[in-house]
């Protein structure tokens, strides 16, 4: 009995601590997130964003949440309701449980797996599955349109980041996300890499159906798309989960291209700061290029969202990929 | 016995899904079952060490596959149940069919042994607890010992796209499309004339 504790219970018992840590963490930067979001896009109209609710209105996402909780959840009588329940839940679970392969500083991480990246990017891409259940579920023609051209969109705009990701791969030699951080990648590497960092960026508001891609919502002709029969919680486990992804994309952003925990640049004389902290403000700095952009631009049309992810990145980024393969072969510099 | 317990659970809900798969009435379900099946198939690939053949499993057919699967079906306005209809008048002939295909697969599979010249056909054989990862094993394999076939492969399924492609591509008429490189190289003069009014005369 003993042994099964030594050998399984208490393993089991530090995991589960630790993965409610992050739980506890990633749920309060979402919902701090969304106040962020509020703040940065009344700066940026000139308004104060929330103010009334505790002090600088900082008390606000709590009271969201309170009222997201306590509201009645209606389920339309024609929908399929295991499937329709089942959509909120998958798109939550889905944008907590890749939170595990990231590593915040060195050593930090749930699980540091040998495919991390793999493991993200499958993660990501199965996000799909959310929308698309919860537009067929709903049995409403709104809905419906717009888990379709949420599915298609999200397919189409993974291919391209599938090929970003490989050129990153190609320059580090391992799938291992901490020794991708740690590969210290040569300035002229990063320089070639840099357009793939806007395609990556593009690629990220494309994959969490942000503005100005956010055209499964698009409440203008479809008065808010996949989520239109979603009401109280269910509602709000798939806000969550969309800004829960925001964050991991922009966590896998700045493990991927902008040097996860190390100082920017590398310069020394920043290394006091801990790991974790120059971590958050990158990943910041992300989110806040999230938000700029939804306050900067106006919906893409449906086709030239499509003619921008088949007809512009992906032959851009298979071309990015021999480009980069070949110089690396030419100069010899091809991780061993 | 974790192990095992695990391989069990994935095993059971891997049959289970994949028994659903076919018996589901509503066939976006038969989907949704498929891709549980999809997935417990790489739990068990991850058991056995196999983790990137787990997570390509995943990215591939869960995250690309089965979202056309899903798509196909749900657009498609296919009554399944009238389908079904003359099914158990087809019964007799599909089980025979079955059987005599199982009967077959037995025979084969019972006098299966594998020639004793094979260890001399496999290139660098990769030891288990070697060091290298999965990744690195495979890609020795696929692009170095093996990059002729590997490459043949691909060769075929390229033709295969395009094949389809071909046949799928049609023209219509009054389809209206955008051509960006026409709309970026149209010039104000193309497009707009100024013209002198002089008051009361018309143009």
């Amino acid at each position: 009995m003993m042994e099964l504790w030594t050998t399984y219970g208490w393993p089991l018992a530090v995991m589960l601590a630790q993965i409610g840590v992050i739980l506890g963490l990633v749920l309060f930067f979402v919902a701090y997130l969304t106040y962020a979001e509020r703040k940065v896009l009344g700066a940026m109209q000139r308004r104060q964003g929330p103010m009334t609710v505790g002090p600088l209105g900082l008390l606000q996402p709590i009271a969201d949440g309170v009222k997201l909780l306590s509201k009645e959840m209606i389920i339309p009588s024609q929908a399929h309701r295991v499937v329709f329940l089942l959509a909120p839940m998958l798109t939550f679970m889905l944008a907590l449980i890749a939170w595990a392969v990231i590593p915040v500083s060195p050593g930090w991480v749930l699980a540091d797996i040998n495919v991390g990246i793999l493991y993200l990017f499958a993660v990501s891409s199965m996000g799909v599955y959310g929308v698309i259940m919860a537009g067929w579920a709903s049995n409403s023609r709104y809905a419906f349109l717009g888990g379709l051209r949420s599915a298609s969109q999200m397919v189409s705009y993974e291919v391209s980041m599938g090929l970003v990701i490989v050129c990153v791969l190609l320059c580090v030699g391992s799938l291992n996300l901490t020794e991708i951080v740690e590969a210290q990648r040569p300035a002229w590497m990063q320089i070639m890499l840099l357009p793939m960092l806007v395609v990556f960026l593009v690629s990220i508001l494309a994959e969490t159906n942000r503005s100005p891609f956010d055209l499964p919502e698009g409440e203008s002709e479809l008065s808010g798309g996949f989520m239109v029969e979603y009401s109280a919680m269910a509602f709000a486990l798939f806000f969550l989960g969309e800004y829960a992804n925001m964050i991991l994309m922009s966590a896998m952003t700045t493990l991927l291209f902008l040097g996860g925990w190390l100082p920017p640049f590398n310069i020394e004389a920043l290394a006091f700061v801990p790991g974790f902290i120059w971590f958050g403000l990158k990943t910041a700095g992300v989110l806040f290029f999230y938000l700029w952009t939804r306050a900067t631009f106006p919906r893409y049309r449906y086709d030239q969202l499509m003619r921008l992810g088949w007809k512009v990145f992906l032959p851009f980024s298979l071309l990015w990929v021999l480009v980069v393969s070949g110089v690396l072969v030419f100069t010899d510099t091809l991780p061993q | 016995m974790i192990l095992a317990l695990s391989f069990y659970l994935f095993a059971a809900v891997l049959v289970v899904s994949s028994v659903m798969v076919i018996s589901a009435r509503n066939p976006v379900h038969s989907v949704l079952f498929l891709i549980l099946g999809f997935f417990n198939a790489a739990g068990l690939m991850v058991l056995l060490g196999a983790e990137f053949i787990a997570f390509i499993l995943v990215i591939v057919y869960v995250g690309a596959v089965a979202v056309l699967f899903l798509f196909v079906v749900m657009m498609l306005d296919v009554d399944f149940t009238s389908l079904r209809k003359g099914a158990m008048q087809y019964l007799p002939l599909g089980a025979v069919i079955g059987g005599v295909l199982l009967f077959e697969l037995i025979t084969i599979f019972g006098a299966w042994t594998f020639a004793p010249t094979i260890q001399d056909n496999i290139v660098n054989e990769i030891a288990i607890g070697d060091s290298v990862t999965n990744a690195e094993a495979l890609g020795r394999l696929i692009y170095t010992d093996y990059i002729v076939a590997f490459q043949l492969a691909g060769l075929i399924l390229l033709v295969a796209m395009m094949g389809a492609i071909v046949l799928t591509l049609r023209k219509r008429a009054g389809v209206r499309s955008q051509k960006v490189a026409e709309q970026f190289a149209r010039k104000p003069s193309d497009a707009m004339e100024i013209k002198k009014v002089t008051s009361g005369t018309a143009l």
